[in-house]
């Protein structure tokens, strides 16, 4: 019969179209940063978890299971110390173990970390779902100075195969301390990964000896110029360190055993972590700002909830006419209070529902370009139940901040009676 | 002999903090009955509609409409003998403003059954609609469809006529809705708002200070011949 509430409502709205899609792009906007937020959490969080998998122990020189994983798995920062090459061999011996990838960091190339391993490396070493390292092009290092370089490597370098590469010691900026006396060659690229594989440069551990050949004191000796590369590659390049080791166990049940074993090592002192620990500790560690960031975007869908009640409130006094009328034409309280709440829940509802779109189109606008120039796979951003929720909460919240300027109307049109002199 | 529609005993009302503005002892008005009542501004006619409405509550005696003693009755049931049984005029504005011509008009039986029934019994509320603005005057489809704010003062306040006719009220309360009208508008308004309450033998309580609008109703009486709150006001 006629115009529901609702259908009131709705045209109420429309009557106030500049007042209502103000407000509704507050929440809109709102929401928007507030899902994003989440979702970059969730992306991040997702990444994080997927740099490394299927490794069930690592192992480097005592110091926190922070640092270890920090240095080891992301690339950031330096060991404190390294573990000799013995140990890593009889760690490499243990019955328990089935592979180890032993891995030496300590030089760059135009500021991408350079990491000398061994073939398990590409063999054994899993990232994201116990996904295995491809290439994209060409193949393993098998010569001295043969490089595998990560696909962000290659793609912001424009580097191909063939590529020459002049590794800096330490990691500081190229220049003086160019081991451009032994130039290496880019021999494969891997597809990328979205983990620190991607911007790491990858040589064999006998090539970290080599280039060292002569920077024993930490400099560069001026007689170094005089060893060929021939004689280089005659001579005993083991390495006598290693910075971590990545280990697979035979049986993963023995993880926590193994770890004692090994942290309890009587001939040099080790530490060994589980991945996966490591990890929870350090997202824990980086949560903290990350929910400040959430509490953050919540207040400011708070805000946006505000601009709902502003919105309405400031237009009774010029409403009071229609809800005498209203009133005067059998409207009962109910209906005007229904009427009140049903318009704060419409630009709820909308703004929430426009906002988890507008995020879903920034994402569907952004990840190509974000996968494309930095290499970063934003997973779990898709609509889901954390939409819902969010439209949900949000709607709910509008309803609920509806009451106050529905008792007001109400009121007022209780006082005013059939005729509004305003 | 049919009960009065309205019939008011002993009522007396004030705003809070002011001195009594109503004070009736007796008031009658008979179905079909057109009445004119006149007063001068700020001298309770609006005051006293909304009494009758319901929409206001007195703070002593008793106000019957059909019979039925608003001042015995719960709010929700006040508003539903509003809902079921009084149409409404007011002087200006008086439509909602986002609503088409015949929206407008169908309004009230959004929230009355009784007048849902009798419009369904008519032949649906847009045909009642449309029977009842075509009786007042407006035809033209596109009209019709138009929001009402479109409309001149004048058609404004047919369809805010058919609006207060719309599901046969018993008693049509129409508040100074003239005054922004000029006399041939005017005069013919309250003709064809007259001949429409007259077929459905609705009451019609036309409220004016426009003393010259006497003529055109059955009856017509002065508020302060009734209100003994303005005799003693004159009289002080």
């Amino acid at each position: 019969m006629g115009v529901s509430i609702f259908g009131l409502a709705w045209r109420s709205l429309l009557n106030r179209k500049i007042s209502a899609l103000l407000t509704v792009t507050a929440i809109a906007l709102s929401v928007a940063l507030f899902l994003g937020v989440e979702k970059a959490r969730n992306a991040a969080k997702s990444g994080f978890d997927n740099t490394i998998s299927g490794t069930e122990l690592i192992v480097g020189a005592p110091s926190g299971q922070i640092n270890l994983v920090l240095y080891s798995v992301f690339r950031l920062g330096n060991a404190t110390a390294e573990i000799s090459w013995q140990a890593y061999e009889a760690l490499d011996a243990r019955e328990d173990v089935a592979w180890t990838i032993p891995i030496s960091l300590g030089d760059n190339h135009r500021g991408y970390r350079v990491m000398g391993t061994n073939l398990n490396y590409f063999e054994h070493y899993k990232y994201g779902q116990r996904q295995d390292l491809a290439f994209a092009d060409g193949r393993e290092f098998d010569d001295l100075f043969d490089a595998v370089i990560g696909a962000e490597v290659a793609k912001s370098l424009g580097y191909e195969l063939g590529t020459p590469i002049i590794i800096t010691h330490g990691l500081g900026a190229s220049g003086f301390n160019d081991h451009d006396d032994r130039p290496f060659r880019v021999v494969g690229i891997l597809r990328p990964t979205g983990t620190p594989v991607d911007q790491t440069i990858h040589v064999s551990l006998e090539a970290i000896t080599a280039i060292h050949v002569g920077w024993e004191t930490g400099t560069r000796n001026p007689l170094v110029d005089t060893i060929s590369e021939e004689t280089i590659r005659g001579f005993d390049l083991t390495p006598r360190t290693v910075t971590a080791v990545f280990v697979g166990l035979k049986n993963r049940a023995t993880v926590l055993r193994t770890r004692r074993a090994i942290n309890t090592n009587k001939t040099e002192p080790l530490l060994a972590i589980i991945p996966g620990q490591a990890l929870a500790e350090l997202w824990q560690v980086m949560s903290t700002a990350e929910r400040v960031l959430l509490a953050i975007s919540a207040f400011v869908i708070a805000v946006g909830l505000v601009s709902i009640l502003t919105s309405i409130l400031t237009s009774l006094n010029e409403r009071r006419r229609e809800m005498s009328i209203l009133r005067a034409t059998g409207a009962r309280p109910g209906h005007i209070f229904a009427l009140l709440i049903a318009e704060s829940t419409f630009l709820g509802l909308i703004g929430a529902i426009l906002g988890a779109l507008l995020i879903q189109l920034i994402l569907l606008i952004a990840a190509p370009i974000l996968t494309a120039q930095y290499g970063i796979a934003l997973m779990g951003t898709g609509p889901g139940l954390v939409d819902l929720y969010t439209i949900g909460a949000v709607t709910l919240a509008a309803l609920i901040l509806g009451i106050w300027p529905a008792v007001t109307a109400l009121r007022r049109s209780l006082a005013d009676g059939l005729t509004v002199k305003v | 002999m049919t009960a009065p529609v309205v019939n008011i005993a002993d009522l007396r009302f004030a705003w809070p903090g002011q001195p009594p503005l109503l004070d009736v002892k007796a008031f009658e008005l008979a179905a079909g009955e057109r009445l004119f009542l006149r007063g001068p501004s700020g001298s309770g006619k609006s005051t006293l509609l909304g009494l009758i409405a319901g929409v206001l509550e007195t703070d002593q005696g008793s106000i019957s409409v059909l019979g039925q003693d608003m001042t015995q009755l719960s709010g929700s049931r006040r508003d539903q003998v509003r809902a079921d049984h009084l149409g409404v005029i007011f002087q200006l504005f008086n439509l909602v403003p986002y609503l088409s011509v015949v929206q407008n008009v169908i309004l009230p039986c959004r929230f009355s059954k009784r007048r849902q029934s009798e419009v369904t019994a008519a032949g649906g509320a847009d045909q009642e609609a449309r029977r009842l603005l075509a009786q007042l005057g407006l035809e033209d489809p596109d009209l019709l469809a138009r929001n009402v704010t479109d409309l001149s003062v004048g058609q404004q306040q047919r369809v805010a006529a058919a609006r207060a006719l719309i599901g046969n009220p018993s008693l049509i309360i129409a508040d100074e809705p003239t005054s922004a009208l000029d006399a041939d508008t005017r005069d013919r308004f309250i003709g064809l708002l007259s001949a429409e309450a007259k077929k459905t033998n609705a009451a019609l309580l036309f409220v004016s200070h426009d003393a010259s609008l006497a003529k055109l109703f059955d009856r017509a009486i002065d508020l302060s011949e009734i209100n003994a709150a303005a005799q003693l006001a004159g009289a002080v």
